[in-house]
């Protein structure tokens, strides 16, 4: 009996996947008593979010693929009105228009897109499988362009390239010709110098900060400086959980959210970012098995779309935390403190699972 | 067919996705590729680096301020103290309105207008500490009183730490002088000499006085604690500690008591007093009057104070024994009668016939002697117990300006004696090459006479004229005058003190002491110009008066004390050494404007040494009256 229910209740959850997320979220309990210099709230704020993530994770992957194709267009029109609606009447924090309060919760609607842009992109493609022509190509990259403007605009960088990164992921599988793609290549690389007069003042210092983060130590260097020094200092082995001296001192900033890759770092080394970038990798090659194997356009486009794009976070996070990309503000995926970034991220994964779990199924 | 086709088309479709799902991999490997290698770079190759910067990141080197070392006395009476204190202390660069905040204090703690300008005053002197005293000996119920409202005040803040205090106030100001902030010359002045290090955390140093010249030995050593901090720069804890070597407790040569009697003994007068222990150059007393109080400058001196100090018509910042430079007068006889009979000029029965003045050959102008009509016959003892001019004139003559200069060098007068306190006067003796140099002018016979009655060119300081009592004393050989008792050993402190070297010897013939030892004896005695102050002395006490003239007196014009404005009479002279054979002090009094040396400066010595040998304390001083009619040097 007990044995049917846990059959149930596992049988659309893909065991390997599902045991590399929960691996990544115990790391993230863990070194949130860390982070947070032994703060048991926090920890037990992080344990709510996972639970939640969970649950929601469990829900999309139990739910039929068509309920997920139907989605698409009411999610997307609902996070554009949403994206909208703050660029007309958002909440300003540290200088950006990002929050809309509903009066029972301030929500992000960017964090939405994230799901939204992919999706309704997927689904465009699967309505128009059939006769893909350029212009097939180009409204979609509308779909895209259209929200990653107005995000672009609150303005938050790194949210914005992250939802140009998963379109960009979803045109590129679905068959964007190599000429286009070198085309969009060169003209980016043509206009960089007009983006450099476009961007905002402190996205150009956190661009040269990266040049030379030495430059300006105590100001807008100061977060790269810090956690170069925290994942240098860490060395092979580490400094011991509890023991980061970067962290405890409290010498790292954002401690437990985009920087808490420093933390990792410092406390369990070379290897232990080995062990972390390994179970990274290994949800890459499930979610790519998953995306091989995927059984229609759409699915194929989504899995796809989903597996790149936590990559691209991870990968993200990390440069910027060791000094090779500029501080964006992107957490380290399943492991910064975040409930939306969570539940977002485990939309995806509960997608992925549904994926593969309903293709089984109906091949069965 | 239809279905055919679209399953073909199928595949093919997969294919080509399979195939950009191959690249993505391929991407996201070299991806994974680039960050693991600068995981190495940041972990492996540059490890050391990192951890340097975290370690000095999160390591703080806190300096701990040694406690500065005590300075006693000959025997052991505290004179310069620490005791702990709280002050309370501004950090400008965190106060955002000065005039304010100040305001706000006054109504806490007892902030007074003199305090405000003290505070300004540090303000501009020094940028090296971050804070500044606004008040310092706070009471405890003004600590309390801020500690409530602390919190209304960032960047001010209570600080417990040692002040400086010297318990007999202006009485060891010239000699003990005092510490002060540091300031931005002393501070340079530390870099200068590669000593900054050790000031790390140090608010005070030696300004002036022994406190100035001992500092390196008074300030210790600063210890060091390596504290761990966080970001915020607040200790967490302490990782290694280097204990302060406390600053050496100094024991000067100087007896307070002696010092105290001797600065009741001068009364209302201004002057110096050096007393010396012939036998070893120990600075017995160190009186310059007046003083003032040290305490006043250890926190900062407000400009009113220093002000109402430095203006003053007695200046009171002056060290007079140190710096102070007066014509000797007739104090310089005994060394010229030395330097008469070690050339060969005089002997001790050459007699001359005094007609109460001296004329150079050719010329008729008259270099009066002091007693109007003459000393008649006077040989060279009387020439000392009468202080006969005239002869001293003649001798002068005969020596030549150079010899006088050449001869009286000897005995340590102009050049500094080399006391352990910096800013010595070096007093003038003058030459024909100096006056050559110093006003382009040839030296005229004329000027000579005057010299050999230590008027003219000639200047000495109280310390160089007790110093050259002292080798007069020693039988010409001198020992450095030192305030500071030369240790033996670190070991053994109570061992006796080492010799020091002989610093100065002039070869001289028994018979030629004996002779200005007897007239010295001779001028205490009845008979001799200051036989009052040596009348029922129970040792043998031997001395010459002396007059510094303040004004000049035009020729056929008489010197008559009371038409004289008091601060343009003469200055009181008198040396002395005693028990005259076996001499244990030697010492040089000088008094301003009290006339003449018999009246004033003769009983100051008198009492000094009458302490010093017998411990004889003089009763509490009265009212001391001028004997204007006493007898002239």
């Amino acid at each position: 009996m007990i044995n049917q229910l846990q059959r149930r209740f596992m049988a659309h959850l893909d065991p390997m996947l599902l045991g590399a997320l929960g691996a990544l979220m115990l790391i993230s309990l863990i070194l949130m008593y860390s982070a947070s210099g032994g703060s048991m709230e926090r920890v037990l704020g992080q344990l709510v979010n996972v639970m939640v993530a969970f649950a929601a994770l469990w829900l999309v992957a139990n739910m039929p693929l068509h309920y997920l194709i139907r989605s698409a267009v009411p999610i997307y029109i609902v996070g554009m009105m949403l994206l909208l609606g703050v660029a007309f009447f958002g909440e300003i924090q540290n200088g950006a228009r990002r929050w809309l309060n509903l009066g029972v919760a301030t929500i992000q609607p960017s964090e939405l897109m994230k799901i939204a842009v992919p999706l309704m992109m997927a689904w465009y493609f699967e309505r128009h499988e059939a006769t893909l022509a350029l212009k097939n190509y180009v409204v979609a990259a509308l779909i895209l362009a259209v929200p990653f403007a107005l995000i672009l605009r609150q303005p938050d960088l790194g949210t914005a390239l992250l939802i140009c990164a998963s379109g960009f992921y979803v045109l590129f599988l679905a068959g964007l010709s190599w000429r286009v793609i070198l085309g969009l290549f060169i003209s980016a690389a043509a206009s960089a110098p007009f983006l450099w007069h476009a961007l905002h003042g402190y996205q150009r210092q956190r661009i040269l900060m990266l040049l030379d983060p030495t430059e300006d130590p105590l100001g807008k260097g100061y977060h790269t400086i810090q956690g170069m020094i925290a994942v240098g200092s860490g060395g092979i082995l580490g400094k011991g959980y509890l023991n980061g001296t970067q962290t405890h001192l409290e010498f790292l900033p954002e401690r437990t959210t985009d920087f808490i890759f420093a933390v990792f770092s410092e406390e369990f080394g070379l290897l232990g970012n080995l062990v972390l970038l390994s179970v990274y990798l290994f949800i890459m090659w499930r979610g790519f098995v998953i995306t091989a194997n995927a059984s229609t356009y759409f699915t194929r486009l989504m899995a796809g779309s989903i597996t790149l794009t936590f990559f691209t976070y991870a990968f993200v996070n990390m440069g910027m935390v060791t000094g090779i990309l500029p501080v964006v503000g992107v957490p380290l995926p399943l492991v910064s403190y975040g409930g939306t970034s969570m539940l977002t991220l485990s939309l995806g994964f509960g997608m992925l699972m549904s994926i593969h779990s309903h293709k089984t199924l109906v091949q069965s | 067919m239809m279905q055919y086709k679209e399953l073909k088309n199928n595949q093919r479709e997969i294919y080509f996705f399979r195939l950009r799902l191959i690249l993505s991999l391929v991407f996201v490997l070299v991806l994974a590729f680039i960050l693991l290698a600068r995981l190495v770079y940041l972990q492996v190759v540059r490890q050391s680096d990192f951890a340097t910067l975290a370690d000095k990141n999160r390591i703080s080197v806190v300096p701990i301020v040694p406690n500065r070392g005590l300075i006693q006395d000959r025997n052991g009476v505290v004179l310069a103290q620490n005791y702990s204190g709280y002050t309370l202390e501004i950090s400008p660069a965190k106060v955002d309105n000065l005039e304010a905040t100040i305001n706000a204090l006054s109504e806490l703690v007892s902030i007074q207008a003199k305090d405000r300008k003290r505070f300004k005053k540090l303000l501009t002197e020094s940028h090296t500490s971050n804070s500044y005293p606004i008040r310092s000996r706070l009471s405890e119920a003004e600590v309390a009183r801020f500690a409530s409202q602390r919190f209304r005040f960032p960047g001010v803040e209570i600080k417990a730490r040692l002040f400086r205090e010297y318990p007999y106030r202006d009485r060891t100001s010239h000699l003990i002088g005092y510490v002060g902030r540091i300031n931005d010359k002393d501070f340079a002045e530390l870099e200068k000499s590669d000593l900054a290090e050790n000031y790390r955390g140090s608010d005070y140093i030696g300004k002036i006085g022994v406190e100035q010249s001992y500092e390196r030995e008074l300030h210790g050593t600063t210890g060091f604690e390596q504290v761990e901090v966080d970001a915020a720069g607040r200790g967490v804890r302490v990782l290694s500690r280097t204990p302060p070597q406390s600053g050496k407790t100094l024991t000067l040569t100087v007896d307070i008591k002696l010092q105290e009697v001797a600065e009741t003994a001068f009364g209302d007068f201004r002057g110096a007093l050096v007393a010396i222990d012939p036998s070893n150059g120990e600075v017995l007393a160190f009186v310059s009057k007046p003083g003032y109080d040290p305490n006043l400058f250890v926190d900062g001196i407000d400009t009113e104070t220093w002000d109402a100090l430095n203006n003053s018509l007695d200046v009171p910042l002056n060290n007079r024994a140190l710096r102070g430079q007066y014509p000797p007068g007739s104090t310089i006889k005994p060394f010229m009668a030395i330097a008469g009979l070690d050339t060969g000029k005089r002997t001790p029965s050459y007699t001359i016939s005094d007609p109460g003045y001296f004329t150079l050959p050719g010329n008729r102008h008259q270099y009066r002697d002091w007693k109007v009509g003459g000393h008649g016959r006077v040989d060279m003892f009387k020439s000392i117990v009468i202080s006969c001019d005239t002869y001293y004139y003649g001798l002068a003559t005969d020596m030549g300006i150079d010899g006088v200069h050449d001869y009286m060098e000897k005995f340590g007068f102009g050049k500094k004696t080399g006391l352990d306190m910096e800013g010595e006067s070096a007093g003038l003796l003058p030459s024909q090459d100096w006056k050559r140099r110093r006003f382009n002018q040839i030296w005229y016979p004329g000027d000579t006479v005057s010299v050999g009655i230590g008027q003219g060119y000639t200047l000495v300081t109280p310390l160089q004229l007790a110093y050259a009592t002292a080798i007069l004393a020693n039988n010409g050989v001198g020992y450095r005058p030192h305030l500071v008792k030369l240790s033996s050993s670190s070991t053994d402190p109570s061992a006796e003190p080492p010799k020091p070297p002989v610093d100065i010897d002039i070869h001289l013939k028994s018979e030629y002491l004996d002779l200005v030892k007897k007239a010295m004896i001779a001028v205490t005695l009845p008979g001799g110009t200051a036989a009052w102050a040596g009348s029922g002395a129970s040792y043998q006490f031997a001395g010459k008066t002396g007059t510094a003239q303040v004004i000049g007196i035009k020729q056929g014009e008489k010197y008559v004390e009371k038409d004289v404005h008091e601060r343009h009479r003469d200055h009181a002279w008198f040396i002395a050494f005693a028990p005259a054979d076996k001499p244990r002090i030697a010492l040089a009094v000088l008094a301003e404007n009290a006339g003449h040396g018999g009246s004033i400066a003769a009983p100051i010595a008198r009492k000094v040494i009458d302490y010093y040998l017998l411990g004889k304390v003089p009763p509490p001083p009265q009212p001391l009256k001028i004997k204007l009619e006493a007898e002239h040097d």
